[in-house]
């Protein structure tokens, strides 16, 4: 099977997505679609998969135009998807969910419900035309309809009666030969990610799907995972299928595809393979313009303890321990780096440390006072700076303005406010100086935080963050989801606060990031600290063997 | 979503579930042997009456007298409740000190069972108190409430908030008299559906179509049923009193099931609308959980967008939940003229389409759990209208609190938190 | 933005409770579809009219001339009346800035509920009970009305906001969701009433329906217009304490540190937290204030109109609070000029009803359209074929 788009264009109000992409896969290829964060590669591949329509341009599988209205027309054609975040109804089955949309219906089976409803329809009228039971004038004609209505009701639900013994058959037949194993009958909810994965590659081949997308999908994996994950592209490969592996990661898509497609705001703009390329010139064509790799920064001069972790102790929001008996320290003018895959314990950890959520035991020591009971107020005031890992849910308020979420959590100090009224003079004065200073690409100080780009959004807490001088900076997953000159814009300023004298704690799961940005390095696997070391003493390789649990 | 603070507090609330309900029923207890068994008033027996006057088999003629076939219950009062107190605290202690214990809903069934007797046994201490006739008043006064809670189950499965339940039973029993006046019962039945369906086609284009915020177009049509329903009703039907005035459709007995002592007079000799409900319970269940249907209207409400991705039409099946709960709630209305008394009176269901809700909470968006919880709420509307005869000091306002307040309780997570499906309320953005 | 690839940017919109204060929109757009709403909910209104009347109706048949001119007369007569009622003179004035105060008040109660991204549905429960505590000062005590006035008007504002709090505090405590427990607290507060209003504390002695003693007369709202000597000229102080309200609760909602943490909980409970915020007492807050303009309402009727606390003397207001906040935007001084007109519809229907026998429920059911024409700006731009806002309402996010 081959699969191409000819001259796709997709338009949002004001935006374009894509604008003329050419792209073909084929079976028993894999292909990367490489691109940074708002290239238009997810756009591209929900108009493969029937989800948006293009504005422009063609579908075509086999040399054939096709129109896809809808996912199920993709998946008609033989079109999978993997999701980025999946899909996937966590109160269901495995088997409920891998077989939503294209259920086995029983086919076989006595309809008793309907024959009793039937027969009791018949006894009635025979009742009424024989009164024998004196039934009340008037009513018998109605319940005669009505039984009747819920024989029919009962014809249609018996029709509609669903085989769960089969889709549970069929899905431990696909677990069986890709190799797949899960156990069909597990609830969502309760599969580590890895497995949901899993789950999600079965639903695709359930709908023998010829040709899959990928999108992202090792973002959520460790490394070792990651080659696992490989594996199973290959033998999916090795089956005859096409893939589609969508990725900023540049060391992944050399490791694994046949071809390689780049894309650049919405355009494709270079094509190679793997033979052909290196990660600096792939990288170049994914930003446009040469990029520097590393971070240049003088070496650390680490100063007094800023930040004493004590035998720290956190449950998650479950209940269940997150952080287990976690003890570190942060000096004054280093930056350390906490490296780990997403969920463990890095979220918990930070929270704890910046008094959203209580400890269980344990101490987090400030400049020598003790803040692990404090509210994040009290942490805040104490000096505490904090980038939040999520910039929409935490860090900032949409539809505020951005002079609003430049006092969103100094409003309450001078020259801000007297503490009950607000002086929004003062506020306004200090979010347009520090639009000029940190570069923020903003109508104005009152347009909507929203209006702005996720780079732009990101830099307006940044500059929130480092405008007071915090002894602590506590960063998040700093430059999630942004661009690269964002990206470098952040990353120059972190090192330059550090430069100033504050310790920084920046938590990353990008492992490029954390070698670059660090001067020592923590691991964190499982609520524990696993390992700590320097970006010299060190290769991504080792980290990743720590992410996944070895121990130093 | 739910924001994470919210979802925090819900996860350990889970963990001390066990926990709280244990508390619960001991509290219950020691209320029941507080406040009732201590205060029983009157001579201290309480006599229930367990037939109705006119079942069939009520008495047998034996020579020159009759005999009873089913003699009154008679208890002991305070004794009785001291009991009941018991039970419940053991029950409590057993989830307090087995740490394995997951709560159970029949337990939890058993215990409301339990606190209902013991405060009918100390309401009627000292007095005869037909049994039979309040039971089956109860389960009659739930019917409504069970098409109301139903409407909600459907409609919130495929996460639409309906809080126009109220609006379609009224409006059911609006048209259904109407119709029911010129053209005869059944068709005025017909037309109360269509008219729920009517309102939740309404309901889901604002809500599906047009994104409105769910509780604003379920209030809003709550509040456009009740102004023109009204407006009409002076308007139209007090010169026109022919048309309000609809045959009715009223009890009928099963044929040898009524027979049954006690609960044959309870659950068969009904009006028809409760075996209608008890048949839509029946169905409604099978079909939300082992049908295709089923499992992509679930899908549907706790994820959109998976059931999108997979081909299911989304848009689709949540027109067909809303409306098929309409089509459920306009018969229900249809229960208040046509089922009962045969006209219509301005605003006559007169908050029960709330109570419905409630009952749709307390049942967990579950059918049977629905039709559990209307029929305590049925329960607690039956005792006020026969507080009367009971002479209790409590006042009809506080039963009539009743269900709100325990809504209030559950909804607290006092006893267990009940979880709504997960996209309940959110319109789903098609790209 | 074309940033369909980023995690954050693709799947949530920004929060539409900007969206609900009209922020970033012009004011001739914004008025747009508020009058259209208006003008498309009264031709409904008119059809309406139409159609009820079967003997105008059946003349349809016959001679279709009389009809249309007898329909025409009906319904013109009714506008008239209501337009009379309401602004025609004097008397209109004063009916409808009087029914104005509490539908303002609730307005403003609803309106501060969206703007802390809580949705208050027990405006009626809290007025009931902010009614009834003014009316049990009202008639407890024997004071001066310098001090009587205001102390009443203090326990109206102190029962609500104790009503209000309720659903705030098992929001924040349990994650209840206040729309059910509003619901809820509603109907609680009306069962309540009425047994209170039997109770031998509080009944009128003599009685044996559900009615209050009489408040003693310090206690009285004083009349604004009492020196023209004319009874129907009803208008008293709540006007002035509903203008007042709107006025304090606009500086707090945008110049206090209070109203920017409401609004930041309201736009985005989680940053709030971040940003340091208490954010369940803000919900608690948040509800108080609101019960409490609820409970300033429901001293309108009782302190100021009947001087006593009956079983309906709320009359729905509560609900039309909602449609108020609506077509204010939760803005206050919207909410002033949304209470306005629906005083204006109560007034002109009472008017309508007295002059043409056609009955008042006709304003609910034109309040009703109202709300859906403004909440769904769709249908109006697809009736008249403008561009408008492209505002979808959306405040309750997930249930229970």
């Amino acid at each position: 099977m081959e699969l191409e788009l000819r001259g796709i264009t997709k338009r949002f109000p004001g935006v374009i997505a894509n604008e003329d992409v050419n792209l073909t896969v084929r079976s028993g290829e894999i292909l990367g679609l490489l691109g940074e964060n708002g290239a238009g590669k997810s756009t591209l591949m929900n108009i493969m998969y029937g989800l948006y329509s293009a504005t422009e341009g063609d579908i075509l599988v086999d040399g054939e135009v096709r129109a896809f209205h809808g996912p199920s027309d993709a998946i008609a054609a033989g079109i999978g998807m993997v999701h980025q975040h999946f899909m996937l109804v966590p109160v269901m089955s495995v088997a409920e969910n891998v077989v939503l949309g294209v259920e086995p219906l029983k086919k076989k089976r006595t309809p008793w419900m309907f024959l009793g409803l039937v027969a009791a329809t018949l006894g009635l009228l025979l009742t009424m035309v024989f009164n024998l039971f004196g039934v009340e004038e008037g009513i018998e004609g109605g319940m005669v309809v009505l039984l009747a209505a819920f024989a029919g009701l009962a014809w249609i639900l018996h029709k509609d009666a669903l085989d769960i013994a089969e889709s549970r058959s069929e899905v431990e037949e696909i677990s069986a030969k890709y190799g797949l194993a899960v156990d069909p009958d597990a609830l969502i909810e309760d599969l580590p990610v890895g497995l949901q994965q899993r789950v999600e590659i079965i639903k695709v081949l359930f709908r023998e799907a010829e040709i899959i997308i990928f999108d992202e999908p090792t973002a959520v994996l460790t490394p070792q995972e990651v080659e696992e994950f490989f594996g199973i592209m290959r033998s999916l490969q090795a089956d005859g299928k096409g893939v589609i592996f969508i990725t900023h990661k540049l060391n992944e898509i050399n490791e694994v595809c046949d071809r390689i497609t780049v894309l650049r705001r919405g355009k494709v703009v270079g094509e190679t393979t793997p033979a052909e390329s290196t990660e600096q010139g792939l990288a170049e064509m994914m930003v446009g313009r040469p990029v520097d790799l590393q971070v240049h920064k003088a070496d650390a001069k680490p100063g007094d303890v800023v930040l004493e972790v004590q035998h720290l102790t956190v449950d998650d929001d479950r209940g269940h321990p997150a952080v287990s008996d976690v003890s570190f320290s942060v000096r004054a003018g280093e930056i350390v780096g906490v490296a780990g895959i997403q969920g463990n314990g890095q979220t918990e950890l930070v929270e704890a440390i910046t008094g959203l959520r209580p400890g269980i035991s344990g101490v987090t020591i400030l400049n020598g006072e003790d803040i692990s009971q404090g509210s994040p107020r009290h942490v805040h005031d104490a000096g505490v700076a904090h980038i939040p890992e999520d910039r929409q849910r935490m860090g900032l308020v949409l539809p505020f303005t951005v002079t609003e979420n430049v006092v969103l959590n100094t409003y309450h100090l001078e020259p801000f406010s007297n503490g009950t009224v607000m002086d929004w003079s003062a506020s306004k004065a200090a979010a347009e100086r520090l639009i000029e200073q940190y570069d923020v690409r903003t109508p104005s100080a009152e347009a909507p935080a929203s209006t702005l780009s996720g780079g732009n959004q990101q830099k307006v807490i940044v500059a929130r963050e480092f405008s007071r001088t915090a002894p602590l900076v506590v960063a998040s997953q700093p430059t999630r989801g942004i661009d690269v000159g964002s990206i470098e814009y952040i990353h120059e300023r972190i090192v330059e606060q550090r430069d100033n004298g504050a310790a920084i704690l920046i938590v990353s799961t990008e492992l490029d990031e954390i070698m670059a940005l660090s001067d020592r390095i923590l691991v964190m696997y499982e609520g524990r600290i696993v390992a700590e070391t320097t970006p010299d003493d060190t290769t991504t390789t080792d980290l990743g063997l720590y992410m996944a649990g070895a121990t130093a | 979503m739910v924001d994470t603070t919210v979802q925090a507090a819900e996860a350990a609330r889970g963990e001390r579930r066990a926990h709280r309900l244990g508390w619960f029923y001991i509290g219950l207890g020691l209320f029941v042997a507080l406040v009732f068994a201590s205060t029983v008033t009157g001579e201290g027996d309480s006599s229930f009456g367990m037939v109705l006057a006119r079942d069939r088999f009520a008495d047998f003629e034996i020579g020159l007298g009759s005999l009873r076939l089913l003699p009154s219950l008679v208890v002991p009062a305070a004794l009785t409740n001291f009991l009941i107190a018991a039970v419940m605290g053991f029950l409590g202690a057993r989830l307090l000190t087995k740490k394995a214990l997951k709560p159970s809903n029949l337990t939890l069934a058993l215990v409301i069972g339990l606190f209902l007797f013991a405060f009918l046994t100390w309401a009627a201490a000292g007095q005869s108190f037909n049994l039979a006739s309040m039971l089956r008043q109860s389960v009659l006064r739930s019917a409504p409430l069970t098409f109301g809670a139903l409407a909600g189950v459907l409609s919130e499965r495929v996460a639409v908030i309906n809080i126009a339940i109220e609006g379609m039973l009224l409006g059911g029993a609006f048209t259904g008299v109407i119709v029911g006046s010129l053209y005869g019962a059944w068709p005025g039945v017909l037309a109360a559906i269509i008219t729920g369906g009517l309102l939740a086609w309404v309901l889901a284009v604002l809500s599906i179509k047009y994104k409105v915020d769910q509780i604003i177009s379920g209030v809003v049509i709550n509040i456009f049923v009740l102004g023109l329903t009204s407006f009409l009703s002076v308007q139209i039907l007090t010169q026109n009193a022919d048309l309000n005035n609809s045959p009715r459709i009223g009890a009928w007995n099963v044929p040898f099931l009524s027979d049954i002592p006690f609960f044959g007079t309870i659950l068969f000799k009904q009006n028809l609308f409760v075996y209608i409900m008890f048949g839509l319970v029946a169905v409604t269940t099978y079909a939300l959980f082992f049908t295709r249907w089923g499992l992509r209207t679930r899908a549907v409400g706790e994820h959109p967008k998976a059931a999108d991705t997979l081909g299911v039409d989304v848009y689709r099946i949540r027109y067909i939940g809303v409306i098929l709960g309409g089509l459920v709630a306009g018969f229900g209305g249809a229960f208040f003229t046509i089922g009962q008394v045969g006209r219509f009176d301005e605003n006559m269901t007169g908050g029960r389409g709330y109570i419905a809700l409630a009952a749709m909470i307390f049942g967990r968006w579950h059918p049977v759990g629905a039709m559990s919880a209307a029929l305590v709420f049925g329960f607690s509307d039956a005792i006020a209208n026969k507080l009367g005869i009971l002479n209790t000091p409590i006042p009809s306002e506080f039963l009539a609190m009743a269900p709100y307040i325990a809504t209030l309780i559950v909804v607290a997570g006092v006893v267990g938190k009940s979880r709504p499906p997960a996209a309940d309320g959110i319109p789903y953005e098609k790209q | 933005m074309s940033d369909k690839d980023s995690k954050e940017t693709t799947d949530r919109k920004p929060s539409t409770m900007d969206e609900i204060t009209g922020v970033g929109t012009s004011w001739g757009r914004a008025m747009l579809v508020p009058v259209l709403a208006l003008f498309t909910a009264l031709v409904c209104g008119a059809l309406i009219i139409a159609v009820s009347d079967l003997d105008l109706l059946s003349l349809w048949k016959s001679d279709p001339g009389l009809a249309a001119s007898g329909t025409w007369s009906k319904i013109s007569g009714a506008y008239a009346a209501m337009f009379r009622g309401a602004f025609g003179d004097l008397q209109g004035w004063s009916e409808t800035l009087t029914l104005a105060a509490p539908l303002i008040l609730a307005g403003l109660s609803v309106a501060v509920g969206f703007k802390a991204g809580l949705f208050n549905i027990g405006a009626e429960g809290q007025m009931v009970i902010g009614g009834l505590t003014a009316v049990i000062i009202g008639f407890s005590f024997d004071l001066p009305a310098i001090i009587h006035v205001p102390l009443s008007i203090l326990g109206g504002f102190v029962g609500g906001f104790i009503w209000g709090a309720i659903p705030g505090l098992l929001r924040a405590k349990t994650g209840a969701h206040e729309v059910i427990t509003t619901i809820m607290l509603n109907f609680v507060a009306l069962n309540l009433l009425t047994y209170l209003l039997k109770s031998s504390a509080i009944q009128q002695p003599g009685r044996d329906d559900a009615r209050s003693k009489l408040i003693q007369e310090s206690a009285r709202l004083p009349r604004l217009l009492s020196f023209m000597d004319d009874p129907r000229l009803r208008v008293h102080l709540g006007i002035l304490i509903a203008l007042v309200a709107a006025g304090v609760v606009y500086w707090m909602l945008f110049k206090t540190t209070l109203g920017f943490e409401i609004r930041a909980v309201g736009a985005n409970p989680d940053a709030s937290r971040y940003a340091g915020m208490n954010v369940l007492w803000l919900y608690v807050a948040a509800m108080g204030i609101a019960g409490g303009l609820a409970g300033l309402a429901g001293v309108n009727p009782t302190l100021g109109l009947q001087y006593r606390a009956t079983p309906g003397f709320s009359a729905a207001i509560g609900f039309d609070a909602i449609a108020l906040a609506l077509l204010g935007r939760s803005h206050p001084l919207g909410v002033v000029f949304a209470g306005i007109l629906f005083g204006a519809l109560r007034s002109g229907g009472q008017e309508m009803q007295a002059a043409t026998g056609i009955s008042i429920d006709l304003v609910l059911v034109v309040g009703a359209l109202i709300v859906i024409f403004i909440a769904a700006p769709a249908l109006i731009r697809s009736i008249y074929r403008v561009k408008t806002d492209d505002v979808s309402v959306s405040i309750t996010k997930g249930i229970a």
